[in-house]
């Protein structure tokens, strides 16, 4: 039986410290007082003191608390009785379920081992053109949604969840508004689709530290669920939510801050959580998206510039679209080869047009005459937001290429277009448009 | 007696150690939890206490938890056997622990990277009597496509004797296969297997040498443009998403050089994953054996334990300068360096030590400096050549190039690719900023015509950056033109399509060849009814050449794709 300790030597922010000689680094300790109770977690050991960091936060908290350590890091059950469950983020019930502990794993695990990794192959089809045709994600690719408040990101969100064929859904609300989750709950369960989602929610209300927990939470059982060969798709929202609270931390933590009072760890903890997707050699896989939204809507914000460094690409959603510049797939090539011969070629040469009525804009807007090759592009440009870059269309990738050789054949010659000849010989629609 | 010592706190990877007897700036200590066993680096000394970083995980440390200390300094294993291999940051064979430890890298597991049961055939070149220096050959054994050089240590002082030499015949690492002898008589038996302390360059060379020599990559706009030398040393700077790390996955794979040394440092671990599974499949043209020959993978990817970043630039640097010694070119490329930057920031700011610019600390500068004084072109003791050259990608906060790594990093090196968001985002690829970027090193074509064409590049820019101002038709027709042959110039030359199986690699005489045609078109006077007409062109010329680019070297194909173009230009040529 271990000690416990009744005296905290400080309080600050979220982190304690009690005079306690036989804390591991990292182990988990109970915290009782008269008030409430919390778990908490060593992050420091110095001067024969052990610093604490308080899940529940510090407010109310006297210096009498009880403490005990468990000898053991955090933990959580992840068994099939997860499934349709949704928790804290401290992994307790949100749902008036029982409490599981079976098939307990640790938090925060280490990383696999890159050549039990294989090279993703499979694309996962979500019937939007923006991505299949331009952005294709791929089975365990990890990608940001970055999109500013008020943006339909959870919509987005919600629809490639429900789109997307996978086994297990794993939901990871990090300051979630309650509104928020109450609608991804009720349309995941409108599509049937609850049975086969956990979540781990922290809302705006909660303590901040829990924030930290959920992507581990998420990705711990996410990977034991991979580890059985499942296909698993993690739904991350608000990223920054998380980076916020590791700033608040660091500062309490009186860490030097690099950029912006963020810590300069932030690229390895966000990197940490992220390269838990994978495509295991032998099992299945973990795919990530994660709503990240830019303060200021400034990309080389910390947190979206941090981001972008980790994550295979992004998808800008701005405007109610997602824009064609700057989204990117890193891993479109491994698939987007063996879909139709002229996805890759007809990809490329609809952005380069697509870049070129940008610039005509650009000279109409400032009152310049229009050759007939701007009128061509602006016939373009304006066919490609509604046919294809509209969040509305629903289309299979074939019909969405077929839909952009028919615009292509509407405004260009095929020349123009930058084609290679063989693939127009093919592809080029006959006869009027 | 074992130099031990004990935790006093511990703080994410860093640990404060108490210590009795002395111990060394830069050693190996373990830290013990049971029979766990965690590698660290002593990193300062301040009175009776170490800070150590662990080269892992550190949870479950506690105060009063035992240190081993080894006295020996971070160092790699160097011997026949490490080409195609694929290590972690400390060169542990990913392989093999994936053998002995299932899907995770479980921490304080420790494997030899170089076999000792495997046997080579040895053929002794040194003889009895002979007089040997640091680095000297010995003798040799095959290595896949190399006569791997067993050479003296590189850690030996001053003049040896060779007193013994073994035979021809079957050996393993271990054995001895040389005895050596000094003035004063002490002797030293030698195997083919040496450690040498990563931090440290080998200097067993006569001399530097200026690098002079092209090194070629087979990318046009580098080969080019902004040419790398054999020796030299360059970085790739550059936003997310621009195009960092798949240019120098083309350069591992089709740089004309004997061995590519990628250190994959922070990034992301899918990515290495693409080149350790790719490798073994392709085959290299220059010697028609499995890229996978040529390379060796040190992998430290961004999940991987921080500390060990900065261990894994540093053993891919010493492995390089291993068969560098050996009078081959290698190319070491390194992705990303800012990871390795920010790891040194980590532990700096643990250390609490004075932080500067960006809370980077203060000898920042001085570590990439020498980083990159490892590349170089150098003579070695037997009048052989051997190469090093060193690619560092950067990845500048908010692609902001002010920022301190890049800084520090473009004052030492001798070329400097400049990705930019504006040209990732048009999708032009590689999007080396062609106005931006420079190289100090001679490459594959005259200097004139380079001039030429930076001339036209930034002719076309002038004219496009007054064309937002007067708009196109307050611009001449011969503005025009110059705007449409910048244009042309970058969409069918500087552009260049990695994943088309032709256009992804243009050898050298290709690229001299279609180089010096283009030239000679734009230098050819033209005539034209208008600007739609010259815009309508222009069009057609870029299709047709990069139709050409896409015709395989040496087809019928390639001679009629050329004969296209030429047509073309006849069609508009002003007689
Ligand atoms: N030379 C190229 N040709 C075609 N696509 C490219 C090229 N370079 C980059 N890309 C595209 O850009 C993406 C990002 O490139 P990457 O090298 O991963 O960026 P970085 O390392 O700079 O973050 C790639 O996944 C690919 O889709
Ligand atoms: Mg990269």
């Amino acid at each position: 039986m271990r000690k416990v300790y009744t005296r905290l030597e400080r309080i600050a922010g979220s982190v304690v410290a009690v005079a306690a000689g036989d804390a591991t680094y990292r182990e988990l300790a109970q915290l009782d007082w008269p008030g409430g109770t919390s778990l908490a977690q060593v992050v420091r050991l110095e001067g024969g003191r052990a610093y604490l960091q308080v899940f529940a936060g510090t407010r109310g908290l006297p210096t009498d608390a009880r403490v005990r350590f468990l000898g053991r890091p955090m933990r959580v059950a992840a068994s099939d009785a997860v499934l349709g469950r949704v928790f804290d983020g401290a992994g307790r019930p949100r749902d008036h379920g029982p409490v599981l502990d079976e098939d307990p794993v640790d938090l925060a695990g280490p990383s696999v081992n890159p050549v039990k990794r294989i090279i993703p192959r499979h694309m996962v089809r979500t019937g939007i053109p923006m991505i299949d045709v331009f952005n294709t994600l791929v089975e365990s690719q990890k990608l940001p949604i970055f999109s500013v408040p008020g943006e339909p990101y959870h919509e987005l969100l919600a629809r490639l969840a429900l789109q997307a064929e996978v086994d297990v859904i794993v939901l990871g609300g990090l300051g979630l508004k309650h509104d928020d989750y109450l609608y991804f709950r009720d349309t995941l369960e409108a599509a049937g689709a609850l049975a086969r989602t956990v979540a781990f929610i922290h809302t705006a209300a909660d303590p901040t530290v829990e924030c930290l927990l959920v992507p581990d939470l998420a990705l711990a059982v996410a990977e034991r669920f991979a580890l059985a060969g499942k296909r698993v798709l993690v739904l991350l929202s608000d990223m920054t939510n998380f980076a916020d609270a590791l700033k608040e931390v660091a500062i309490t933590m009186e860490q030097i801050p690099s950029n912006r009072g963020y810590p300069g760890d932030l690229y390895s903890q966000l990197a940490a959580r992220y390269e838990k997707a994978v495509d295991f050699d032998g099992a299945g896989s973990i795919t990530i998206l994660a709503v990240t939204t830019m303060p200021g809507d400034d990309v080389t914000h910390p947190v979206p510039d941090n981001t972008g460094y980790i994550t295979e690409g992004q998808l800008y959603l701005r405007g109610g679209r997602i824009e064609p510049f700057g989204s990117l797939s890193r891993l479109k090539q491994l698939v987007n080869g063996h879909t139709r011969d002229d996805h890759r070629p007809v990809m490329n040469a609809m952005i380069q047009l697509y870049a070129a009525y940008r610039e005509t804009l650009e000279k109409r807007s400032m009152g310049f005459r229009m050759s007939e090759w701007d009128e061509r592009l602006l016939r373009y440009g304006l066919g490609f937001e509604a046919r294809l870059m509209n969040l509305e269309i629903d289309l299979p990738l074939e019909r969405a290429l077929d839909a952009g050789w028919a615009l292509l054949a509407e405004c260009f010659e095929p020349a123009q277009t930058g084609l290679p000849t063989a693939l127009i010989e093919r592809f080029w629609p006959q006869g009027p448009a | 007696m074992p130099n031990t010592g004990r935790i006093v706190a511990v703080n994410g990877p860093l640990i404060t150690v108490a210590f009795e007897r002395p111990v060394v700036q830069n050693e190996v200590g373990y830290a013990c939890i049971d029979d766990l066993r965690l590698k660290a680096e002593l990193i300062r000394v301040r009175g009776g206490y170490a800070d150590l970083q662990v080269f892992e995980d550190t949870t479950g440390l506690y105060v009063g938890g035992k240190v081993d200390f080894t006295g020996e300094m971070l160092a790699a294993e160097l011997g026949p056997g490490l080409l195609g291999q694929v290590v972690d940051g400390l060169q542990n064979p990913l392989h093999d622990l994936a053998a002995a430890g299932g899907y995770f890298l479980q921490r304080g597991s420790y494997l030899q990277p170089i076999d000792r049961e495997r046997r080579w055939p040895f053929t002794p070149v040194a003889r009895i009597g002979d007089q040997v220096r640091a680095g000297d050959t010995l003798g040799s054994v095959p290595e896949g496509e190399f006569t791997h050089r067993v050479m003296a240590p590189f850690a030996l002082v001053g003049a040896w004797r060779v007193r013994a030499i073994a035979e021809a015949g079957e050996r393993r690492v271990e054995d001895v296969v040389a005895t050596l002898e000094d003035a004063r008589g002490r002797t030293r038996e030698v195997s083919m297997l040496q450690r040498w302390p990563v931090k440290v360059p080998i200097r067993a060379y006569r001399e530097r040498l200026r690098p002079h020599e092209p090194l070629v990559t087979q990318i046009r706009i580098v080969d080019t443009v902004f040419p790398v030398a054999r020796g030299g040393t360059f970085c790739v700077p550059g936003p997310f998403g621009a195009g960092k790390t798949v240019l120098q996955q083309l350069m591992s794979r089709n740089a004309e050089v004997d061995v590519v040394i990628v250190a994959a440092c922070g990034e992301r671990a899918g990515e290495v994953v693409e080149t350790l599974r790719e490798f073994p499949e392709l085959t290299d043209p220059r010697t028609g054996r499995s890229l996978m020959e040529r390379t060796v993978i040190v992998c430290n990817t961004s999940s991987m334990p921080v500390a060990a970043r900065e261990a894994s630039v540093y053993t891919g640097v010493t492995i390089a300068e291993y068969y560098r010694q050996m009078g081959l070119d290698v190319l070491m490329i390194a992705d990303s360096t800012s990871r390795w930057a920010q790891a040194l920031r980590e532990v700096s700011g643990r250390l609490e030590e004075i932080p500067g610019e960006e809370a980077f600390p203060a000898y920042l500068e001085s570590v990439v400096a020498s980083f990159y004084e490892r590349g170089g072109l150098v003579r070695l003791r037997d009048g052989s050549t051997g190469s090093v050259t060193i690619g560092g990608t950067v990845s500048p906060a908010g692609g902001n190039l002010e920022e301190p790594v890049t800084q520090a990093t473009l004052k030492v090196v001798g070329t400097f690719h400049g990705l930019s968001r504006e040209r990732s985002d048009a999708r032009r690829y590689p999007a080396i900023d062609p106005l931006e970027s420079w190289s100090h090193y001679q490459g594959l074509v005259d200097a004139a015509d380079v001039a030429f064409a930076r001339d036209v590049l930034r002719g076309g820019a002038d004219v496009a950056q007054m064309m937002k101002v007067v708009g196109e038709e307050g611009t001449t027709l011969e503005d025009f033109v110059r705007y449409l042959h910048a244009e042309y110039l970058d969409a069918a030359y500087l552009q260049q399509d990695a994943f088309d199986p032709v256009d992804a690699a243009t050898g050298a005489e290709r690229q001299v060849l279609v180089f010096g045609e283009m030239l000679a078109h734009l230098r050819t006077p033209m005539r034209f009814a208008g600007k739609d007409a010259a815009r309508d062109f222009f069009h057609r010329l870029g299709q047709a050449t990069k139709e050409w680019h896409r015709c395989p070297w040496g087809e019928p194909a390639f001679e009629a794709a050329r004969a296209n173009v030429r047509a073309l230009v006849d069609e508009v040529r002003d007689a």
